[in-house]
């Protein structure tokens, strides 16, 4: 593409769409969270910020708490290390806002002459680039603990590392599976393997071959290393903020704050991720480049612009329905203890990752012949 | 443990469904609710507080008040049994002559700090004029200061007992200190 300026504006364009979701959903998650666990335990929710008297079911808590965050004292401890404590939140929340950048929201856009692909960065190795930058969120985690001067800070960095470590490699290797079957790592191939039919000698056009249904096993161990590398309920023990006192106790105002808006982001982006790799990314059932057409022989010509569109809106719909789900976990379960984690991760899902691994190459040799 | 248990994975998808069960069902109660505007099954077992207050058990004790005579004095005679008992040592009678020689006394002050009341209703118990009682259901006695905390005798003999189901009757005193 020739740096022109409708280039330049739709490159900006993509990237700002990205930007834009993914802020926007962790604004609205912690809505979410409040009333969503509300409504799970019988209870109403926070619902009494209100402007001019309008509360919105409490949709304006959000603002209220940006508020309350960057008018409070922002508090530096006398020991602490001022550059290393500053930096760490704005690692933190970085590495998890441009993780989103390779996961598509959707197929390519024809407009104007132009095939613009709906992704805020095309990678070939999309997959290895969001683990790259999830990873690289423990970072600001570690430093926060170590800057803090404080060892209960310390010693919940160090938790959160151990945590981060044993659920990143459970991810990786969760998705190897994913990877080996629709043979590639660019996120874009991916999710167009995904609109395939399974098994048509069996089901004919029925059942698209999302990533759940071919592997079923690596969805729930990425599931579980997913919600661990998002350092919430139930892994929470990096922070636990009921008892043991984590990383970011010495911590106040706007910083705390994105420490906070971090998790979320990192939650939206496991709910990207586990969308693009699991339920088909932006894939509408049925829907090809130029319409709906079903198995059952009808068809329903669409205008290109109008597929986007509904592709977009399809991934947003699959993201936030993760979102829910993942939520739905958080408010279930109660919070693993250190050493139980630890066990789950190295013992449970990263032996069975591998063993994944192993069988899904294994069916893949037999099926396919070597 | 059981082995289904220790395997974790069904007991957590249990445990799922049981949320999500009631998360389904409330928000179906609450749309009854909110757009078709059923109210027979409410979505939250919430009380919207300061609007809705729960029904308050008849023994509950509450604010402290004096109980007056006909002609609206206190009934009190100043006999310090209360300040006496009182294990918080919150209450502070001073006692004058009561123009009437068979009721002797009057408190000419009746302060309670209820900063230090531990609430236990022995002052209660204690009077043998039933003239201190703990029924006017407020529970909302905050305040910025200690001195806001010291009830006085005007404020005492103002309040009036709860209604049948515990809501107060009487304003609830908002302390000068907690006045906009
Ligand atoms: S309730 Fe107990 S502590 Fe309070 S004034 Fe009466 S006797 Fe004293
Ligand atoms: S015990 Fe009753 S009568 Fe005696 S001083 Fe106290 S309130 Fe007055």
């Amino acid at each position: 593409m020739t740096p022109t300026m409708a280039g330049l504006g739709i490159a900006f364009g993509r990237v700002a769409f990205v930007m834009l979701f993914v802020l926007t959903m962790g604004g609205l998650l912690t809505w979410v969270e409040r009333k969503q666990s509300a409504v799970m335990q019988d209870r109403i929710g926070a619902n009494r910020a209100s402007i001019f008297g309008l509360r919105l079911l409490g949709l304006f808590h959000p603002l209220a708490d940006a508020i309350k965050m960057l008018t409070k004292e922002d508090f530096l401890p006398a020991r602490a290390d001022r550059t290393l404590f500053t930096l760490a939140p704005f690692v933190s929340v970085v590495s998890a806002l441009v993780a989103f950048a390779a996961i598509p929201f959707g197929d390519v856009l024809r407009a104007g002459g132009r095939e613009i692909p709906l992704q805020a960065v095309t990678l070939n190795a999309g997959i290895l680039y969001v683990f790259a930058m999830l990873s690289l969120g423990v970072f600001g985690v570690m430093m926060a603990g170590w800057a803090s001067a404080n060892n209960y800070a310390l010693l919940g960095g160090q938790r959160a590392a151990a945590l981060m470590i044993s659920a990143e490699v459970a991810i990786g290797a969760s998705i190897m599976g994913v990877a080996m079957v629709y043979g590639s790592l660019d996120m874009m191939e991916i999710i167009r393997g995904q609109g395939a039919p399974l098994l048509p000698q069996w089901f004919g056009d029925w059942i698209p071959k999302w990533g759940i249904f071919t592997q079923l096993p690596a969805f729930i161990l990425f599931l579980a290393a997913g919600m661990a590398a998002t350092k919430r309920i139930p892994f929470d023990f990096p922070e636990g903020e009921s008892e043991i006192i984590g990383y970011f106790v010495e911590y106040s105002g706007m910083k705390f704050g994105m420490f906070m808006m971090a998790d979320f982001v990192e939650t939206v982006v496991i709910a990207g991720l586990t969308t693009a790799l699991f339920l088909g990314g932006w894939q509408v059932p049925y829907l090809a480049g130029d319409g709906f057409r079903f198995p059952w022989g009808a068809t329903v010509a669409l205008a290109q612009p109008l597929v986007a569109l509904l592709q977009v809106l399809a991934f947003c719909l699959k993201v936030a329905v993760v979102c829910w789900f993942l939520m739905l976990i958080r408010w279930t379960l109660p919070r693993f203890r250190y050493d139980q984690a630890m066990r789950l991760g190295w013992l449970g899902l990263f032996p069975l990752s591998i063993l994944n691994v192993a069988a899904t190459g294994l069916v893949l040799v037999a099926w396919r012949g070597p | 443990m059981k082995f289904r248990q220790r395997f974790y994975l069904a007991e957590v998808l249990i445990g799922l469904g049981v949320t999500a069960a009631h998360f389904f069902v409330n928000l179906g109660r609450h749309t009854a609710h909110h757009v078709f505007g059923r109210k027979t099954v409410p979505g939250a077992v919430t009380f919207q507080y300061p609007e809705e207050r729960r029904p308050y058990s008849p023994r509950l004790r509450s604010l402290h008040r004096l109980v007056r005579r006909e002609d609206g004095s206190p009934r009190c005679v100043a006999c310090m049994m209360c300040e006496t008992v009182c294990p918080a040592h919150c209450i502070y009678i001073v006692a004058a002559e009561h123009p009437n020689q068979d009721i002797e006394k009057y408190p000419e002050r009746f302060d309670i700090d209820l900063g230090k009341c531990v609430f236990c209703g022995y002052c209660v118990e204690a009077c043998p004029e039933d003239a201190i009682r703990m029924d006017t259901g407020i529970l909302e006695f905050s305040s910025y200061s200690r001195l806001g905390m010291i009830y006085t005798k005007e404020t005492l003999l103002a309040l009036e007992p709860a209604g049948p189901d515990g809501t107060p009757r009487s304003p609830i005193s908002i302390p000068p200190d907690r006045r906009p």
